[in-house]
């Protein structure tokens, strides 16, 4: 009977505990998900940061972590839904896209504090003129990897290595619309953030004059390519020739001085996060100087924020090619956010360059082909007939036999 | 005949919810633009893609031949030896097939890369490097590789099944080895050359990884344009018209592939 009372208040005394529980270590832990791009936050290699279990330890915050490998990759994610984000870091000119289509939430600044650390620079950018839904994590430059053991000298300097025929089949290319007609737009001497349908034109023209050439259009994928010497010239970001150089000695990089983009990534909240406070959080947490200081020492990217500058190492807060000089970076241009029509004008003008599809000019060949076209399946449909036809005749004259 | 009816319900539902649905929203796609409005554009606009669905029935079927040119003997001969060896054959033929795709695909880059392993190889051996790959032949053979089982596995069950009798039958009548092949064998094992190359040129005509790893930047292939319609370029009009082409494409070559079998059940499009 006794042994039966202390079972029975061992099992109150269980259930109550298993009841307080989840209760005690704070209900269930608030998860985020990031959405970043590849190769772009510091994750504990090389004895760096890692920054995003750095942001649970000190929030207690889970972060599910996510990589897109284009800014235009990830705008179709966003706009075909079927899952949420918390934080996504695109690029200016994605950022006035989302912007102007109602994509992202407006931003509650009480919850980042350390906004305050951003760079005037870097604040009231064409793209969100209103700091009101994005704040700056990296800026950086765009230009040309080179391997100094198979590229000459005296062909580095301008856009035109990525269409020398010298290099042929060892070239890579940038495989997102707006990169690629900005290296093209930058060698015709036309605006970078033109809307102009003859201007998209020739710059596609010249793409296609590229293509063939190219080894292969690629984004992440560069990293193995360039560090392995299968490919010898490559336009990327400067923060990641700074990671590649690391790994192999012999890579350079150029600022064509036709001009090339300047470019700034930023944090924000798309419509449809689940949780905008942990967001705000995580955007705070990044501006961290020290924090900022320690990924971006990893990453290459230059930093948006003075006050994390002092916190690297005095060799990476000064490097040529993450901070360039005055007279290089007044080479630079930043995208502006494009209209819709002028997007989409882009993006079929580009798949036209890599399926090598591109036509002169629309109108007759598009139609001849067509014609071609519906002649061959008419054929194909005829002798699936004839042939139909013969073999039943065969049955049937089989059956008589 | 009534139970077999009820018996395929599940199948029939089963279809209904994820492929027919699916494929009406695939012709409502292809028919309308992006603000949902009935529109033809996008299928006039597969005849501007015209040279890349032919290349892509090219390649499909020149892998195909190929892996009926390396799969016939192969099934030949598995089905020829003792029960034992049979089963650790057909495992070796399946083996490839456990691991991931992508994996086997990426394997490849780096035996054919200029600085790959191969090339590698023959540089420390003295000879010149070799250019294997981006080119038209590194697709194929990526294809090949990727779907040969598809192409051994169907021949060595027809193969399997065929009754021996009929083999010694001919041979008691005076055939040689060759005559029972070319009178008995061959034409027996026609239904596994069929489904055989099928279950190769289908998937092979909408590949669109292996190409875009080790093909070049001209030998794109359909499989690529509608990936990158779906992903990159956001336009799922043309996307799923393009998706439509390919299946017609595919539905009139099976057609007429199994119109020179005469196998009547076969083909009921």
């Amino acid at each position: 009977m006794k042994s039966m009372k202390k079972f029975l208040a061992f099992l109150c005394a269980a259930v109550l505990l298993c009841a307080c529980l989840p209760l005690s270590a704070g209900a269930e832990p608030v998860t985020i998900t990031v959405y970043n791009w590849g190769q772009y936050i510091s994750d504990g290699t090389d004895g760096y940061i890692d920054v995003n279990a750095a942001f649970t330890e000190a929030t207690g915050i889970e972060v599910n972590y996510v990589t897109f490998d284009s800014n235009e990759t990830m705008y179709t994610r966003l706009k075909t839904g079927g899952s949420s984000y918390d934080v996504i870091i695109p690029s200016d000119y994605m950022i006035g896209r989302l912007i102007a289509e109602d994509m992202l939430e407006e931003l509650n600044f009480d919850n980042i504090p350390n906004y305050q650390y951003i760079d005037e620079a870097y604040k009231n950018t064409s793209y969100d003129p209103e700091n009101k839904y994005s704040v700056p994590y990296t800026w950086g430059t765009v230009g040309i990897i080179y391997n100094t053991k198979y590229v000459d000298e005296a062909d580095v300097g301008s856009w035109d290595l990525l269409w020398n025929e010298k290099y042929s089949g060892k070239i890579l290319m940038f495989d997102n619309p707006r990169d690629a007609f900005a290296a093209a737009e930058q060698l015709l001497g036309i605006d970078i953030n033109t809307e102009s349908s003859e201007d998209l034109r020739a710059a596609a023209e010249k793409l296609a004059e590229q293509q063939p050439l190219v080894q292969q259009y690629v984004m992440d994928q560069i990293y193995d390519k360039m560090q392995n010497e299968e490919a010898w010239a490559a336009p990327y970001y400067a923060g990641d020739y700074l990671m590649m150089v690391e790994e192999n000695p012999d890579l350079a990089f150029s600022f064509p001085k036709e001009g090339f983009n300047l470019f700034i990534d930023a944090m924000c909240i798309p419509k449809g996060c689940q949780n905008k406070e942990a967001a705000e959080a995580y955007i705070n947490f990044l501006c961290d100087p020290e924090i900022c200081a320690q990924n971006l020492e990893y990453l290459g990217y230059s930093a948006p924020s003075t006050a994390a500058r002092e916190y690297m190492d005095p060799e990476s807060a000064s490097n040529p090619i993450a901070y360039p000089s005055e007279d290089i970076l007044a080479l630079g241009e930043s995208f502006n956010y494009l209209p819709t029509e002028v997007n989409q004008e882009m993006d079929s003008l580009w798949l036209e360059v890599k399926t090598g599809s591109l036509s002169p000019e629309s109108g007759g060949s598009q139609n001849m082909a067509l014609y071609i076209a519906i002649a061959a399946v008419v054929v194909l449909v005829v002798v699936f007939l004839l042939i139909r036809g013969s073999q039943k005749k065969k049955k049937a004259n089989r059956g008589t036999h | 005949m009534r139970r077999s009816t009820w018996l395929s319900g599940p199948y029939i539902l089963w279809m209904a919810i994820f492929t027919i649905i699916p494929l009406g929203v695939v012709v409502w796609f292809a028919f309308t633009d992006g603000a949902g409005h009935f529109t033809l554009d996008n299928v006039l606009r597969l005849g501007d893609y015209l040279p890349i669905f032919l290349r892509s029935v090219w390649m499909a079927l020149a892998a195909a031949l190929i892996c009926l040119v390396i799969g016939y003997p192969a099934a030949y001969y598995i089905a020829g030896r003792s029960p034992m060896a049979q089963r650790f054959l057909y495992m070796l033929i399946m083996l490839p097939m456990c691991m991931s795709f992508l994996l086997r695909t990426l394997a490849w880059v780096a035996l054919l890369e200029d600085t790959g392993i191969i090339n590698g190889f023959l540089e420390a051996l003295g000879f010149t490097p070799l250019h294997l790959i981006r080119n038209d032949g590194a697709v194929i053979l990526g294809m090949v590789y990727n779907y040969l089982p598809y192409m051994i596995l169907p021949l060595y069950t027809v193969l399997l099944k065929i009754d021996p009798r009929l083999i010694e039958a001919a041979q008691d009548l005076g055939c040689t080895g060759a005559q029972v092949f070319q009178k008995v064998t061959l034409p027996l094992s026609v239904p596994g050359i069929v489904s055989g190359f099928t279950m190769v040129f289908v998937p092979a005509i909408s590949t669109f990884y292996i190409s875009q790893k080790l093909g070049s930047t001209s030998s794109i292939l359909i499989g690529d344009v509608i990936e990158s319609q779906f992903k990159g370029a956001y336009n799922f009009n043309l996307g799923a018209a393009m998706s439509l082409g390919l299946m017609v494409i595919v539905f009139v070559c099976t057609a007429v592939m199994h119109r020179f079998t005469g196998d009547e059940e076969v083909v009921t499009l």
